[in-house]
């Protein structure tokens, strides 16, 4: 068994910086790359795709960034795992195959983890008896049946155990949790029984730190934001971890950001809730037990992570249709910018009662002024410029639509000193709403299937 | 003891982020010798106070004091959540200064 394996950050989230893997895997050692692209909307936006083509569907800068480092990752052993591959995790396989083939490479195994795509089976499961309840709202997802757009099971790390048991040098997965992407070689190499309940936890939150990328290691960081150094070539997060449980947590030598007890404290804190029920497939984390040490410059040590056993069920991320949305901006310029921008927007909203025009929501606000604390915000005198950033949600796509018509002639018949009004008129984007659930886990089996080029 | 009233920012720093329709705001004391103070100060009903406008359902407060640190969830706070929410903040990214704008009571000698 090895004494450490260093398991490094790639990506963040789908549109993270592209070249994120490729330097982790040029500069410095590292064993595994560990790479998340899915947020909660994520697989709605790649199951539209994959209507539109049945190749799409998976995170479309995966195959490019492989293309990159494939010679590396074969010539040093690196073994990639990522939940890219989205709703179509086969054909994000085949992408990769394909840039293998381009590059000459041989011997090449990828493993797929399937099964997590439950959108064909949700009538079958409500006719089983599993109602799919919302976690929030309790109502059954026969409400909402025929406007679904995806329906995926997260699944924890030992699917991709098995791909990588297997053999496999790449794992690509659908949903999956983006803890499990690093807990997976953690167990795989250190031999970890599944009910070693504390080094489930010790991995998991191993994947907390690493799953948003540069978010651990100086990037967004609120401490001491002017301390960190050179953001321009900031290295993402590496977990350098150990067979008892405990990791370091680091980045390579001679790139940008910061990685202290502060920056890992505030990614522990990112969009956690009762920090002693951290819910994953695999166990249930203790953030209350986590310990922080500073061992060097950029090393920091965490032990005493103590874990729960795990639940009886995974979690289900929906995805539904729910109307449409439009947003545009304009913007005012001193004298009394405030003031012209409050009367736009009261003349704009005479306007659309006058067309008749229905929606659920119309929200206006004022960028550069208080959009983002509200009434803790307090308003000068008298500002140099405003943005009045106006947008509106409803059911009637024409309505929507007629709301994008009605704002650029505002510059010619409205208050005066405006400008800004670029890219033309805003359309309507559809509005997917977000749909948690919970499924037994005897109701899904994940599979796994590894093949080589 | 003598106090004086400073920004929650000058003794801690906070990362939020969204959790459906929910902010959820960390914070964490610049120093293991404030964390007694913002776990004092930072009272379920301040925080509610505090987010009057923003905040439109209850808040969960949770300690972390192995990271001097305390968990926030503040409820209907996001216009629906990220994925239908009309707001530039849709994900409650600037919820966390929003918070260090708070006005605090800290003792002086702490302060030196």
């Amino acid at each position: 068994m090895k004494d450490s394996i260093r398991i490094a950050s790639g990506q963040g989230f789908w549109g993270d910086l592209i070249d994120a893997p490729v330097n982790q895997v040029k500069n410095g050692p590292i064993d595994y790359l560990m790479m998340d692209f899915l947020a909660e909307v994520t697989m709605s936006i790649m199951q539209k795709q994959k209507l539109r083509d049945p190749n799409l569907g998976y995170a479309r800068d995966l195959p490019g960034q492989m293309k990159k480092i494939l010679p590396d990752i074969m010539e040093k052993d690196i073994k990639v795992i990522t939940n890219g591959g989205g709703v179509n995790p086969i054909a994000c396989r085949e992408a990769i195959f394909e840039a293998a083939r381009e590059l000459g490479i041989t011997g090449l195994k990828v493993g797929v983890v399937l099964g997590d795509d439950i959108l064909m089976r949700i009538d079958d499961l409500i006719a089983e008896g599993i109602p799919l309840l919302n976690m929030e709202t309790k109502q059954p997802i026969s409400e909402i049946r025929d406007r679904i757009v995806s329906a995926n099971v997260y699944f924890g790390a030992f699917p991709i155990v098995e791909a990588l048991q297997k053999g496999a040098h790449i794992v690509i997965t659908g949903r999956t949790t983006d803890t499990g992407l690093t807990l997976a070689p953690m167990i795989h190499e250190f031999g970890w029984a599944k009910d070693d309940w504390n080094k489930m936890a010790a991995g998991t939150v191993a994947g907390h730190i690493l799953e948003c990328g540069g978010q651990a290691s100086g990037g967004n960081f609120l401490g001491d934001w002017k301390s960190v150094p050179d953001l321009a070539n900031i290295g993402f997060p590496i977990a350098e971890a150990r067979p008892d449980g405990t990791f370091t947590i680091t980045k390579h030598e001679g790139t940008g950001g910061l990685v202290s007890v502060a920056t890992v404290s505030e990614q522990l804190l990112y969009e956690i809730g009762d920090p002693k029920d951290y819910i994953t497939p695999d166990c249930i984390a203790d953030f209350t037990s986590i310990q922080l040490e500073q061992e060097a410059d950029n090393r920091v040590k965490v032990h005493g992570v103590t874990g729960l056993p795990e639940t009886e069920f995974y979690k289900v991320s929906a995805s539904y249709s729910d109307g449409y949305s439009a947003a545009g901006t304009l913007t005012y310029a001193w004298p009394e910018a405030y003031e012209k921008a409050k009367a736009a927007d009261a003349i704009l909203r005479k306007r659309f009662q006058n067309l008749g025009l229905e929606f659920d929501e119309i929200r206006s606000e004022y960028l550069g002024l208080n959009s983002s604390h509200g009434p803790l915000a307090p308003i000068p005198d008298d500002i140099n410029e405003v943005v009045l950033r106006i947008g509106v949600r409803g059911k009637n796509r024409e309505h929507v639509a007629r709301f994008g018509s009605e704002l650029a002639p505002l510059i010619l018949t409205g208050p005066p000193s405006v400008t800004g009004f670029a890219g033309g008129r805003p359309k309507p984007s559809d509005v997917i709403a977000y749909w948690p659930a919970l499924i037994p886990k005897s109701a899904v089996t994940p599979q796994v299937v590894v093949e080589e080029v | 003891m003598a106090t004086k009233k400073i920004l929650l920012l000058d003794i801690a720093h906070a990362r939020s982020g969204d959790k459906g329709d929910a902010g959820n705001v960390g914070v964490i004391a610049r120093d293991p010798k404030f964390y007694p103070v913002i776990s004092r100060e930072l009272t379920i009903e301040r925080v509610k106070k505090h987010f009057e406008g923003i905040c439109f359902g209850p808040v969960e407060r949770y300690e972390l004091p192995n990271l001097n640190a305390l968990n926030f969830l503040l409820h209907n706070s996001l216009g629906g959540g990220g994925t239908v929410s009309l707001k530039n903040d849709a994900q409650g990214k600037t919820l966390s200064s929003a918070m260090l704008r708070m006005e605090i009571e800290v003792e002086e000698d702490l302060l030196t």
